[in-house]
């Protein structure tokens, strides 16, 4: 089973107060540490678990710069068998354009199943990885909490809203998008990372993949970004932390909640 | 001009509430551009949702097929696909829901048309649509705008628009029939309830909610500790499933639970759109994060920007000197 799993480098925002850069169309990244997508983490191990039981090859592939090996170099750590980087230059590309990016790359590789996360944690369009199987002409299904191959093909489980499963049937060759919680990501050992540094690290460009520059016009743009408008909000609650306490006991009680 | 489409999205044999609000929305969007609005339903045979689309669009165009019972990727794709070749609607809204989320992306992809995901508004700027859409879980917003195109597609964050306007319209109801030759590669095998359990959150007077912010698994029972001597019952958020830390039927949101405690004291909860959904019904929130620009104090009614377990202690020594 040769299992593809596309990964992205994102900056971390929680617990971060967000700056909207001069352009006005994006945030000020620099001062930002950056961490693997949490949804790939799900993703890979997925992937790496099946390579394991059922042997086969998992590629992991990411559209970035040289800092973003990272998260390459975390897949492989986990048991990745190698990996490709797709360098994108000077181009921001929409979720269109990623999947667009994604699907020339791919489409020469030899694949079973391919993996994507639901959505990332910046963006959250939740687009690229449904798109990327239509433009393979894949089987797929979006929002995955358990798989389960057999015979030529895997019974998903999807997540829908109100704590309900939709049980399927999807034939293989698919794409799967996966979402958090589906297994326990393994934590990356230091043998992992040893191993990792002798698994092959392709780095290709978008004039190799074949692109021109007519070939990447975005589907959409960001015309501004701006921070939440200002509601009325949460009244705060100042004070020690005993203070603190005999006013939520004091609201819980107006509220017909005794204690 | 081209129509707006809103395609219907139902299960278990019920109209679920994205497709009135899409209505609601188009019908508002369609009085703007002078365009009618048409609904889009794929059923199983004799569905009996069509009159009530009929109520808030001017065409419902119906689509009976019994492999249509239920949702089904590689149907939706390829009949909405042909439709929308055929009539070229100036503006498609599809639910960002499990579903939507599932055939949105291919339908753009196949069709040619840019697609905006998550709306949680829709504007017209000269006469082309823009969409209002939130960014890193709801800490930034975005303003997105589109390549000019015969038609655009959006799909709509469930909530986002109100369904409180009234339902006068006779549309006409006018079956289709499904395009030839089409094959499904996905089988829909059943439906599983996976958030019944042992708790039953639902019927709580007071929730004491956790997020990730507690951490670590072991801090779970310092929070498990303080429900039992408030008489609350415990719930938490998506990370604390996902990690294993408890099981499902305690979890609030979008894919848990939906809650109506009189109070719900959230605990390290930074306050996704998804958790934040599912405690809409409750009567008073009170919330506790480190963060003090934690989205959850956008929706609660009283904020304490400091360390959960700074105030779970509190709340503990309170309660048991009361």
């Amino acid at each position: 089973m040769n299992i593809i799993v596309c990964v992205k480098r994102v900056p971390l925002t929680q617990e971060v107060d967000l700056e909207i850069d001069d352009t006005g169309k994006k945030i000020k990244e620099d001062a930002l540490a950056y961490v693997i997508n949490d949804w790939d983490n799900y993703a890979i191990e997925a992937a790496v678990q099946l390579q394991e039981n059922l042997g086969g090859e998992v590629t992991a592939v990411t559209i970035g710069n040289e800092d973003d090996e990272e998260v390459l170099r975390r897949a492989l750590a986990m048991g990745a068998d190698r990996a490709i980087r797709i360098d994108p230059g000077d181009l921001t590309p929409d979720g269109y354009l990623n999947a667009k990016i994604l699907a020339k790359t791919i489409s020469d590789l030899d694949y079973d199943l391919i993996f994507t996360r639901v959505q990332s944690e910046d963006h959250n369009t939740g687009m690229v990885g449904i798109m990327l199987a239509e433009q393979l002409g894949l089987a797929h299904a979006a929002i995955v909490n358990s798989l389960e191959p057999e015979d030529g093909t895997v019974k998903v489980h999807v997540e829908l809203e109100g704590g309900i499963d939709e049980v399927s049937r999807i034939q293989l060759p698919a794409l799967l998008t996966i979402q958090t919680g589906i297994n326990e990501p393994r934590y990356v050992s230091i043998m992992g990372i040893r191993k990792a540094k002798k698994k092959e690290l392709k780095v290709v460009s978008l004039a190799e993949l074949g692109f021109t520059p007519d070939d990447l016009t975005p589907q959409t743009f960001i015309e501004e970004v701006f921070l939440p408008p200002e509601t009325d909000g949460a009244e705060m609650i100042e004070g020690s932390p005993a203070e603190m306490a005999e006013t939520i006991i004091r609201i819980m009680g107006e509220k017909g909640v005794t204690v | 001009m081209g129509d707006i489409f809103v395609i219907a999205e139902h299960r278990k044999g019920e109209v679920r509430d994205i497709t009135f609000e899409m209505l609601q929305k188009a019908v508002a969007l369609a009085q703007a551009l002078s365009c009618n609005v048409t609904a889009v339903l794929l059923g199983g045979r004799n569905e009996p949702f069509a009159d009530d689309l009929a109520k808030r669009a001017d065409r419902v165009l119906v689509f009976e097929d019994e492999r249509l019972k239920t949702y089904n990727s590689d149907l939706y794709v390829g009949i909405l696909a042909a439709l929308v070749q055929e009539h070229q609607p100036f503006l498609t809204l599809m639910g960002h829901t499990s579903w939507g989320m599932d055939y949105a992306p291919a339908l753009a992809v196949r069709t040619g048309y840019p697609l905006a995901t998550d709306a949680s508004d829709i504007l017209l700027e000269e006469g082309r649509p823009q969409v209002i859409r939130q960014m890193y879980s709801g800490k930034l917003f975005s303003r997105i705008s589109f390549n000019p195109s015969p038609g655009y597609m959006v799909t709509v964050r469930p909530g986002a628009f109100k369904t409180d306007l009234a339902n006068d319209k006779k549309g006409e109801v006018v079956p289709q029939s499904l395009p030839e030759g089409l094959q499904g590669r996905r089988e829909f095998l059943a439906f599983e309830d996976t958030a019944a359990g042992d708790v039953d959150i639902t019927q709580a007077d007071l929730l004491v909610s956790v997020g990730r912010g507690v951490g670590e698994a072991d801090n779970i029972a310092t929070v498990k500790e303080l429900a039992d001597i408030l008489g609350g019952t415990l719930s938490c958020s998506r990370p604390v499933v996902d990690k294993n830390w408890l099981p499902k039927f305690h979890q609030v949101g979008t894919s848990g639970k939906s809650v109506k405690p009189k109070v719900y004291l959230a605990l390290g909860i930074s306050g996704a759109f998804q958790h934040v959904a599912g405690i809409t019904g409750a009567d008073c929130v009170i919330a506790v994060n480190k963060d003090k620009k934690a989205p959850i104090f956008r929706v609660a009614d009283y904020g304490i920007a400091d360390d959960l377990f700074t105030v779970v202690a509190a709340l503990k020594a309170r309660a048991k000197g009361a």
